[in-house]
């Protein structure tokens, strides 16, 4: 675990009941023969920092992509602030802009320097002029820490930077909620904590997020919620303290034995 | 030695040739990145019939081709393509059939390069709000070309080389020439070495000018 020593707060500022900003209601979906979401019933309030923990295969990263439906899903009904998930066209296109996205692999353009990454979406989906989106790419990369690189390609540039650019990429459409899906996976050890900072200060700046990961430091200190997940369903949902000191399910609990203790 | 090449306009021959060659390339470049736009489009009906197209097309002789465009086109269908003379006339109709049959080689080789971007650059594109059109213009094609620009050097040099089936038609390149010679002058191996040269002189840079761009455009991961 990374410790990233940063203290919540945001706890007691816990978002008012009744401003929900994404619902999810039971929700199936199969991969052939598996059933990956068993009747997940999720509700994320405006505001709310939700991580979603569980081990490999439980479905979380399924979870997390199918709220802007880069995973289908077999039955069951997804709304995002009051509005059912359009099934395909200019509709899902336009939900889609509002939902920003990291993925595990950054994926970032290949083809296109760190500035265009940023811009690329402002300019073509929200009509931004040139010059607006240009100074606010910019402002997001000083943000992220990564404004001197704005010229380079993102093969050159360490997993770390990378994974910061996707966030401001994704911040520029200034979306109603962020999905982080296993955003530090793929980084080396010593990378990591950067990008846990910034996603803590987006947490603390009062962003929706819904993050599925394996740091435990980092639901520990930024999340309102811990969604646990086993085996396609969600096993157990608690704050932080009371899901690391005293959990409920003994999957949970030998979750947590394992990765908790050496 | 040369003496037999007094009176003819070989260079002339060669102009047609390399007009045949551009018009061609830049045909089936557009017509090719259509339908290798439709293989990949969500609708069935357009992955259908590029499919289709591509299957039946690219396994038909050129030569059927550019007889089909000549004789049903123009002469049974009076399809003149917007020219008066004959000389025109035929060398559209040979442009076209050559941009037709040579499409199929860029959409297979350019599908070939578009399943070398990786399936998460297409997702994070989607996810901005992207349309699957922007996607495709924007993100995925973009990486394909660059990633294609060797086998497309080989469709061009291949197109070069067709342009030779115009003579069918009677559209006066290269290879026109060299048949009218060869039943004139006495010189069969030398006539038949000068066209070979003139040949190698089109394609040889080509391919060794995209070769160079090839490694230039290089997307790096």
């Amino acid at each position: 675990m990374s410790g990233v020593s940063v203290t919540k707060g945001a706890e007691d500022a816990a978002p008012a009941a009744g401003d929900d900003l994404v619902v999810l209601s039971n929700v199936n979906k199969h991969f052939g023969a598996l059933h990956v979401l068993q009747d997940i019933d999720l509700t994320i309030a405006r505001g709310e920092v939700v991580v979603v923990i569980g081990p490999s295969g439980s479905g979380k990263s399924t979870l997390c992509r199918t709220i802007n439906r880069l995973e289908t899903i077999d039955s069951g009904a997804i709304s995002i602030d009051g509005k059912p998930l359009p099934a395909e066209g200019k509709e899902l296109a336009r939900l889609r802009a509002d939902v920003g996205m990291v993925f595990q692999s950054f994926n970032l353009f290949a083809h296109k320097t760190v500035l265009e990454n940023v811009t690329l979406g402002q300019l073509k989906v929200r009509k931004t002029d040139k010059k607006a989106a240009e100074d606010k790419a910019r402002s997001l990369l000083d943000r992220v820490g990564v404004g001197t690189q704005a010229d380079k390609y993102p093969s050159q540039l360490s997993g770390g930077q990378q994974q910061r650019v996707a966030i401001a990429r994704a911040l520029a459409m200034d979306p109603k909620v962020m999905l982080f899906d296993e955003p530090t996976s793929a980084l080396d050890p010593e990378m990591i904590n950067e990008v846990l900072e910034v996603m803590q200060q987006l947490a603390r700046d009062g962003m929706t997020m819904v993050v599925v990961t394996h740091e435990m430091g980092f639901a520990r200190s930024a999340a309102n919620r811990v969604v646990f997940m086993a085996d396609g369903k969600i096993v157990e949902e608690a704050t932080p303290d009371q899901f690391f000191s005293n959990p409920r399910s003994d999957r949970a609990k030998d979750f947590l034995s394992k990765i908790l203790h050496h | 030695m040369f003496d037999f090449l007094e009176g003819y306009d070989l260079l002339g021959a060669f102009w047609v040739t390399v007009q045949l060659t551009v018009y061609s390339a830049l045909g089936s470049l557009i017509w090719g990145t259509l339908l290798a736009g439709m293989k990949v489009s969500p609708v069935p009906l357009m992955r259908g019939f590029a499919t289709g197209y591509v299957n039946v097309v690219r396994n038909i002789p050129l030569t059927v081709i550019i007889l089909f465009a000549s004789l049903g086109l123009f002469q049974t269908l009076s399809i003149s393509l917007g020219a008066s003379d004959f000389t025109d006339i035929n060398f559209r109709l040979a442009v076209l059939s050559l941009s037709a049959y040579t499409a199929a080689f860029v959409c297979e080789a350019l599908r070939s390069g578009i399943n070398t971007v990786p399936v998460g650059q297409a997702e994070a594109a989607r996810a901005l709000g992207l349309s699957f059109t922007q996607i495709l213009r924007l993100i995925i094609l973009p990486q394909a070309f660059r990633s294609v620009v060797n086998p497309l050097s080989n469709v061009l040099i291949a197109l070069t080389k067709n342009t030779t089936v115009a003579a069918a038609i009677g559209v006066a390149e290269a290879s026109y020439l060299m048949k009218g010679m060869i039943e004139n002058e006495a010189q069969l191996l030398l006539i038949s070495a000068v066209f070979a040269f003139g040949f190698i002189v089109l394609t040889l840079p080509t391919g060794l000018i995209l070769g160079w761009v090839s490694k230039k455009v290089a997307v790096k991961r």
